[in-house]
């Protein structure tokens, strides 16, 4: 199968830079970067649907000169599921973004909060330094 | 006669929750209308399921072309055994903890929430469905997005600010996963030309083995962070005990069960046997049981406990599979039977225990046996079948699985078999946890936790009898697993030779000469 190179490096870059985005710690950050994810996947469906060029429908004899097909029509499947994962990511996305306000509003930062976890176990790390190391105002 | 029949029967248990979704949308103000409509397509939704099973195990596949257009080039809808099976167990469950959750909303009396709670609800039972029943790999992804969609909107149901912290950590990730997902699809459509799942298992085999393993280790990663496997579970723990307590049951249940569901359906069908994969899925399965269980011991919340020990039994129907034997799917499948219902109970008895409690805390509870001896058996049985005690129904799904490993005799069958009696000693262990902490010793004040944003009434005495009778359904639906223990053995026996030779699955899609309804 043939592809189109440039469209080959854009879908490159859109997931490069879509992992990076999505592993900052902002969540506006995140959201572009899931997004740009999306669309580097979306660019990947078209692109598995071969080259560019293809009549959409029957092509004329000798109308067909495009890209190497001949007499061939374009794939309409990729499109179709690109289509839909659009609307699918664009939904999801407008969910998100309420989501990122409604924790914005709630918490008053843009950031990723911390993991519960993460917080009890450093609690517990610092009870238990507390405890071995009483301060010279405790002993008073 | 029956053709007939299951062009009807096999795409109506997705498209009759939807259309009770979009009428129980306009029915948002008459609550009354709205959890019978509920109730009577949930109902509906196990009587098709049922006789779906019937069908399909007395007939073998079902498969449905929707819209008339033949197989490859349309979306076909398949009911096999193991669909089958799973449907109407989920199906079961579903209409369990909506009993239960009616029970809640009707005594908590929070209008707002309900009104939202039942269409997605019904969405969310929608989208399990064609998960099961698809055989199409775009359609599967569509099916992940609507259940996703509507888990989204349960798990923000009161949208307090643990709620909305925990569900940040779910929605990114379930949103990661999917985009891996169209990626992986993408990369199928590339390398075979096709979406329909029987006719890229027919096509792989032309394809290099590198590829194959590695297009198939994609689709393990996309599907291991759905089903919470070992590197990809942490959001798990983290993201479902924050939720009201019947959404968690149902999340426990069903969700990480459909992402079991594709992997076993993926790694059967399209990449049947890579030895490489096998390997990595037996190696994955002994770390995701201990791990998980590792988590669960010294959890001190009993919600974020149960979470760990979903992840941890993930592992054994990983097992199953992992072996790729007869035995080792039929043991795997009855595994997820059995912990799709009992997880499941357990989440429900955890709210009727906060509830009455005012804590889901360990260390803050005690003597609830004697101040609630109901309750205590509730709690008992499931948790005893889930640490696999005989005769529960625990005992023999894990008894299925280790025979069947034992059986395949190779080196890391053998250590993930180890690992399975661990886990299981260990889920003993942490199950008598909860039992020691929560109900013996002397019985503990009533005091709610104070940074509470659930949307429970806690710490009152009466607990509405519709929760109760609910849970109490569900321990004695986990029960009637071990009576029917030997036909349901069989029937997931059958399945297993389902799953081993493909030839069943793929002529009833493809049909002999291509395409057609059945």
């Amino acid at each position: 199968m043939t592809g189109n190179l440039s469209l080959a490096l854009c879908i490159g870059v859109l997931y490069t830079v879509g992992t990076y985005l999505l592993l900052q710690r902002t969540l506006t950050r995140v959201v572009i970067g899931l997004g740009l994810l999306a669309h580097g996947a979306n660019l990947l469906l078209l692109q598995a649907g071969g080259p560019a060029g293809a009549p959409p429908f029957a092509a004329k004899d000798g109308a067909a000169g495009t890209a190497g097909v001949v007499g061939g029509t374009a794939d309409p499947l990729p499109q179709a599921m690109v289509l839909t994962a659009i609307v699918i990511a664009f939904g999801v996305s407008a969910f998100l973004l309420a989501l990122a306000y409604r924790s914005w509003a709630l918490s008053g930062e843009d950031e990723v909060q911390d993991d519960v976890e993460d917080r009890r176990i450093a609690r517990l790390d610092h009870d238990a330094q507390h405890v071995r190391q009483p301060r010279p105002e405790d002993e008073l | 006669m029956n053709d007939d029949l299951l062009r009807v029967l096999v795409p109506l248990p997705v498209v009759l929750p939807l259309l009770a979704a979009g009428s129980s949308v306009l029915l948002a103000r008459r609550q009354v209308l709205q959890r019978t409509l509920s109730v009577l397509t949930l109902v509906a939704l196990v009587a098709t399921a049922g006789t779906l099973l019937h069908l399909v195990d007395s007939d073998g596949t079902a498969v449905v072309q929707l819209g008339g257009w033949a197989a490859p080039y349309g979306i076909s809808l398949v009911a096999d055994r193991l669909s089958a099976l799973l449907l109407l167990v989920s199906a079961m469950v579903l209409l369990a903890v909506l009993v239960y959750a009616i029970g809640q909303g009707v005594a908590d009396g929070r209008r707002s929430t309900l009104a939202v709670f039942h269409p997605c609800y019904l969405v969310l039972a929608a989208g399990i469905a064609m998960a099961f029943l698809t055989g199409d790999l775009f359609n599967l992804f569509v099916a992940f997005e609507v259940m996703l969609v509507a888990s989204y909107v349960l798990i923000t149901l009161d949208g307090g600010k643990a709620q909305v912290r925990a569900a940040m950590t779910y929605v990114v990730t379930s949103l990661l996963a999917s985009t891996l997902f169209v990626t992986v699809i993408g990369l199928v459509y590339a390398a075979t030309g096709t979406v329909n799942m029987a006719d890229a298992a027919m096509r792989m085999g032309d394809l290099p083995e590198g590829l194959r393993v590695a297009l198939g280790l994609t689709m393990l990663i996309v599907f291991g962070i759905k089903a919470a496997i070992f590197p990809l579970f942490s959001w798990l723990p983290d993201s479902y005990p924050t939720a009201p307590s019947p959404v968690t049951a149902v999340f426990a249940g069903l969700l990480t069960k459909v992402g079991v569901y594709a992997i076993i359906r993926t790694q059967t069908l399209i990449f049947p046997g890579e030895g490489a994969i096998a390997s990595v899925l037996l190696v994955l399965a002994a770390l995701t049981m201990v791990v998980g269980i590792l988590g669960a011991i010294v959890q001190d919340d009993v919600k974020r406990l149960l979470s760990f020990t979903i992840v941890s039994h993930i592992g054994y129907m990983l097992l199953g599979l992992g072996l790729y034997s007869v035995a080792g799917l039929a043991g795997a499948i009855l595994y997820t039977v059995h912990h799709i219902v009992v997880q499941t109970t357990l989440f429900l008895v955890a709210g009727l225990m906060e509830r009455r409690e005012g804590t889901s805390s360990i260390a803050r509870g005690g003597g609830l046996q004697r101040v609630a001896p109901l309750l205590a058996v509730l709690y008992l049985l499931p948790a005893l079948s889930l640490a696999g005690i005989p005769p529960l129904s625990g005992f023999l799904a894990k008894l299925g699985l280790l025979q069947a490993g034992l059986e395949d005799g190779g080196g890391l069958a053998q250590v993930a078999v180890w690992a399975a009696i661990a886990t299981s000693l260990l889920t003993l262990l942490a199950m008598g946890r909860v039992w020691s902490g929560v109900f013996w010793g002397p019985v503990a004040e009533i005091v709610a936790d104070a940074d509470r944003e659930d949307s429970v009434d806690v710490g009152v005495a009466r607990t509405p009898r519709l929760m109760v009778a609910s849970t109490v359904v569900a321990v004695v639906g986990g029960l009637s697993i071990t009576l029917v223990a030997g036909p349901l053995y069989g029937l997931t026996t059958r399945a297993a030779e389902d799953l081993v030779d493909r030839s069943s699955y793929v002529t009833a899609v493809l049909g002999d000469g291509g395409g057609g309804t059945r």
